[in-house]
């Protein structure tokens, strides 16, 4: 049987039914805290936004299949199935509502881990075909043209030659057994080339070898978006082929949230086996190299700085210490948010929502919870290491009409790269 | 004494004062909550009240009842007034005995049909008649047969008015109370094990003043000695609303006198006038005495747990249904875990692959 | 049946089959819920799950400050509420008596007026939380039968033990039964409910920190 179907979304959902989402469910004293954590429930004070809520479908699938009561009831005709229109009113909570940005995991006081169910019960959402438009787009693209955007290889050998003439530093593809495979996501190729430009004055400076493969330079992964673990297994397999083939000793994930989720966490869950290589994020290559003494750079930059958490590397990534200590070197007044770190407020536009033209006002909306935070500290440039975060909070800022650069973190540190004297 | 003489001439000829009786009455006018002015005609009604024949039978009892009765240390009003009205039949007590007894309990029950008091002690045994007899009769005919011409019928003891310690688990005789025989007559339950001999008196004593019974409880005993617990009228009750317990029979908390609820005190959920009347003429009570309330003036109280434990505590073993429990809720568990393990398994094995292909619904 | 006869069911048979559905359905659920497993982490640990998670079980009863902003009511009203019934259920005598029979274990008492004085803060908060489960929006909107049954099978033991202690209303064999049968009731309904949080939030809290803490972050 091929095509979307409520019978294999419900198969994925109890597919997906671990002993986690079990004790997640058994817990939940309906206590509304996760709707208090959660900027798509305070900017609208819609309690359908509710996190545990937005489970609900799969919570009824835990109890009808896997307890003793629910099957009783289920086999005495007295329990309300899932329905195909049930899902198809959920797709907007899964998908525009949620960012999987995980702060209700954070919060709830029974310990449940919100965020990790969501994800779950996209794989079911997906499977029947309640998985939105814009996203199941891009999920097309990335697995057919290979980026989401629809970026091939000629676009990213132009953007190279470009960023090897403004350098005059090699951007190396396909050189074999060097330290570093670099991914790239979409949206720096196209919109931030700075980033890669970056990349090539500091691992000059710090003696790093690297490199880009042709085949997979894309690391962004539609497939743990939208929730369907096959496509995202396919995805991260061309990496997986990629750094094997050019037997290089780490791959770098870029400065783009899901994608360090995707390749860090997910990967070698995802192809059925642990890698051969490491795998990090930009930032902890960055931080290493700051340890080591291979980084230096010179000068400060003098405005205010803040910096956003991008949520898939802080709060469900581990990467939290590693761009304060890197600010620390480039940054002569920085200030944190409040609630800055592992409860920073998501920008609202991962997990899939930014490829999803359906829920832009709500992204917009939602955005006034960044506001606050930044309100708060009154900054003068805000730094985060991820492009999408970065593309959204700009277009926030100007929604709402405030003057506030957004900032690479790894670009402003190569902008103050001591001069090669040599 | 002669039968006509009137309670008043017995206690005179016995050198019991007007004074003396007139303290009686009004002792029992204020046990029985009346007022002042109903001692004159407690009085009055005592004086020439004819004795009341009183047809006393005692069971399968161990005869305490009988013992708290006649045990003072000098002669009461009380005992007086006993011997003044008991003597048609009392198995224990009487002068005569065999068939001479017999024949007399016969004749008073005739001549005095509808109009004498059945007094009894013991609980009935109802499993095989010859586990208690008098005379070759079984408890539970001559019960019957007395009851029929009883004015009403008093329950002396735990055993006659409940079952009592020999209807205690597993109940070998099948001994039941005298209401679970007798159905169509009035009948006071007086409990206690023994029970107080002043209530025994007590309930006589209405009953020769007013004709009537006194009013009772939904356990049939009459409230005025029944009508609060020993726990609302203990001196011990601040040490127990405080919290000051004694954990052993000779600890500090004990030598202090401090509330028996831990070593099993059933004063909470025990109704007599142990509290108040106390027992030899007002000398002590078992809490007094430092022993916990046995509750025994309430039906069950032989087998609701330990007189050792206390009322918050099961009385029966929690600790091995809980191990059945958890033992029976492995076994289903695990076989219900293995069912659900085993249906994850079929779905995941009968997974089909979601490609692009798969994702667009025509909407 | 009498009042007597009723409280020596209530503290006897009563108690025995309530017992066995309370300890079977734990036992039956915690393992219908753990037997369903977990995959094994084929990524690289940065940090220790087990560290992790044991970290959570503990922490995660103390809200970080934006949140305690954020929620006050309901973790204050939480707080109170739940150590109102652990000094009303664990540290009064009589209660203590109870399990020393059952368990073995026992420990001193507080004072009883202390735990009377408890009992009374405990009961307005349960009240207060009653009614803020009615008014606030979210949980109005998440509340249904389930939410308000597991409210009155908790607070009928503490309102029934509280007049149970202060004999008023009913005759006090009567009060003593009722409040034991509450128990009972909520021993009956504990393993069908919400109420299997008691035992099942450890569990969901150490997933919660062992997924973290494989990550090296702090949940």
């Amino acid at each position: 049987m091929s095509g979307p179907s409520l019978q294999k979304g419900l198969a994925a959902f109890k597919e997906q039914i671990d002993a986690p989402v079990a004790a997640f469910f058994n817990s939940c004293m309906h206590c509304g805290m996760c709707a208090d954590a959660c900027l798509f429930y305070t900017e609208t004070k819609d309690p359908t936004r509710t996190p545990i809520y937005k489970l609900e479908p799969l919570r009824k699938v835990w109890q009808q299949e896997y307890t003793f009561w629910g099957r009783s009831m289920k086999a005495l005709g007295m329990s309300k199935p899932v329905t195909d229109e049930e899902l198809g009113q959920w797709e907007e909570l899964v998908y525009d509502s949620c960012t999987l940005c995980g702060r209700c995991s954070m919060v709830c006081p029974v310990g449940n881990d919100i965020a990790y169910m969501i994800r779950k019960m996209r794989e079911g959402m997906a499977a029947a075909g309640h998985a939105p438009e814009g996203l199941i787009g891009a999920t097309k693209r990335a697995v057919t043209i290979g980026s989401p955007m629809g970026v091939k290889l000629p676009a990213l050998q132009a953007q190279i030659r470009h960023i090897e003439e403004d350098t005059g530093l090699e951007i190396p593809l396909d050189r074999e057994g060097v330290d570093y495979m670099c991914l790239l996501s979409s949206m720096e190729i196209m919109n931030f080339p700075e980033y890669t430009a970056a990349l090539a004055k500091i691992f000059h400076q710090a003696g790093v070898t690297w490199t880009i493969s042709s085949e997979a330079f894309e690391a962004t992964n539609s497939g743990i978006q939208i929730g369907v673990s096959e496509i995202a297994a396919e995805l991260v397999q061309r990496i997986v082929d990629a750094a094997e083939k050019l037997k290089v000793k780490a791959v770098i994930s870029p400065e783009c949230g899901h994608a360090y989720m995707a390749i860090r966490w997910e990967g070698p869950n995802l192809v059925g086996k642990p890698f051969d290589f490491k795998v990090v994020h930009i930032l902890e290559v960055l931080d290493e190299l700051r340890e080591q003494g291979r980084l230096k750079t010179t000068g400060k930059e003098m405005q205010r700085l803040t910096y956003h958490d991008p949520c898939q590397i802080a709060r469900r990534g581990g990467v939290l210490e590693q761009p304060r200590r890197l600010l620390d070197m480039i940054a002569d007044d920085f200030v944190e948010m409040p609630e800055a770190g592992v409860m920073n407020w998501c920008c609202g536009a991962g997990g899939g929502v930014s490829s999803n033209e359906r829920a832009d006002d709500l992204r917009l909306k939602v955005f006034n919870r960044k506001k606050a935070q930044l309100d708060a500290v009154q900054a003068e440039g805000l730094v985060s290491a991820c492009a999408n975060c970065r593309i959204h909070l700009e277009e926030g800022l100007e929604e709402y009409h405030m003057d506030l650069p957004v900032l690479s973190l790894t670009e402003t540190i190569a902008e103050h790269l001591a001069e090669d004297k040599s | 004494m002669s039968k006509d003489e009137t309670l008043g001439e017995a206690l005179r000829r016995q050198g019991v004062t007007r004074r003396g009786f007139l303290k009686f009455c009004a002792a029992t006018a204020s046990m029985m909550a009346l007022p002042p002015s109903m001692v004159p005609v407690i009085a009055a009604a005592l004086e020439s009240a004819r004795r009341p024949s009183v047809i006393w039978l005692s069971f399968q009892e161990c005869t305490g009842c009988t013992e708290s009765l006649t045990r003072s240390h000098s002669p009461t009003v009380e005992g007086l007034i006993f011997d003044s009205i008991s003597l048609d039949y009392h198995h224990t007590l009487q002068a005569a005995s065999g068939s001479a007894a017999e024949a007399a309990r016969e004749t008073a029950m005739e001549e005095n049909h509808g109009k004498y008091i059945l007094v009894v002690d013991g609980s009935i045994p109802t499993d095989n008649p010859g586990y208690s007899t008098i005379a070759g009769i079984s408890n539970r005919d001559m019960l019957e047969d007395a009851a029929k011409g009883a004015a009403a019928i008093v329950s002396v003891g735990t055993c006659a008015a409940f079952g009592g310690i020999p209807a205690a688990k597993p109940n070998p005789t099948g001994a039941v109370s005298v209401s679970d025989l007798v159905h169509d007559k009035p009948i006071i339950n007086v409990p206690g094990c023994p029970p107080i001999p002043v209530v025994i008196t007590g309930v006589l004593a209405h009953y020769l003043t007013f004709g009537t019974i006194p009013e009772l409880d939904d356990l049939k005993r009459p409230k005025a000695y029944y009508g609060k617990s020993i726990h609302d009228r203990c001196y011990r009750r601040p040490f127990y609303d405080k919290g000051l317990f004694a954990e052993t029979f000779d600890d500090e908390g004990a030598r202090k006198g401090w509330c028996l609820y831990k070593l099993g005190c059933k004063g909470p959920t025990t109704y007599n006038a142990c509290a108040t009347v106390k027992w030899n003429e007002g000398t002590s009570f078992p809490i007094e005495s430092g022993h916990p309330c046995l509750g025994c003036s309430e039906p069950g109280f032989w087998d609701g747990g330990s007189f050792y434990r206390a009322i918050s505590t099961p009385t029966e073993d929690l600790s091995k249904a809980a191990v059945y429990a958890v033992g029976a809720g492995a076994v289903a568990g695990v076989a219900l875990g293995a069912m659900n393990r085993a249906k994850k398994q079929k779905s995941v094995d009968a997974h089909e692959k979601v490609t692009i292909d798969d994702l667009d619904k025509e909407k | 049946m009498t009042e007597t006869e009723f409280l020596l069911w209530v503290r006897g048979p009563a108690l025995q089959i309530a017992t066995i559905v309370f300890v079977l359905g734990i036992v039956v659920r915690i393992l219908q819920m753990v037997m369903l497993g977990r995959k094994a982490n084929l990524a690289e640990a940065r940090g220790s799950a087990l560290a992790g998670g044991l970290r959570t079980m503990v922490t995660r009863s103390v809200p970080d400050r934006g949140t305690f902003q954020r929620s006050t009511f309901t973790i204050v009203s939480g707080y109170i509420f739940h150590i109102g019934l652990f000094v009303t259920i664990f540290l009064y005598a009589p209660h203590i008596l109870l399990i020393d029979e059952v368990f073995g274990v026992s420990w001193p008492a507080l004072p009883t007026p202390v735990v009377d004085a408890t009992a009374v803060v405990t009961i307005i908060a349960l009240l207060a939380v009653l009614i803020h489960r009615i008014k606030d929006p979210v949980m109005r909107f998440l509340s249904g039968f389930s939410d308000y049954l597991v409210w009155l099978v908790t607070f009928l033991p503490l309102f029934t033990g509280y007049i149970a202690f202060h004999r008023i209303g009913l005759s006090p064999p009567m009060l003593i039964a009722l409040h034991i049968l509450s128990v009972e009731l909520l021993m009956v309904v504990f393993p069908f409910t919400k109420l299997m949080h008691t035992f099942s939030l450890f569990i969901a809290r150490y997933y919660n920190g062992a997924i973290a803490g494989y990550k090296g972050v702090q949940s």
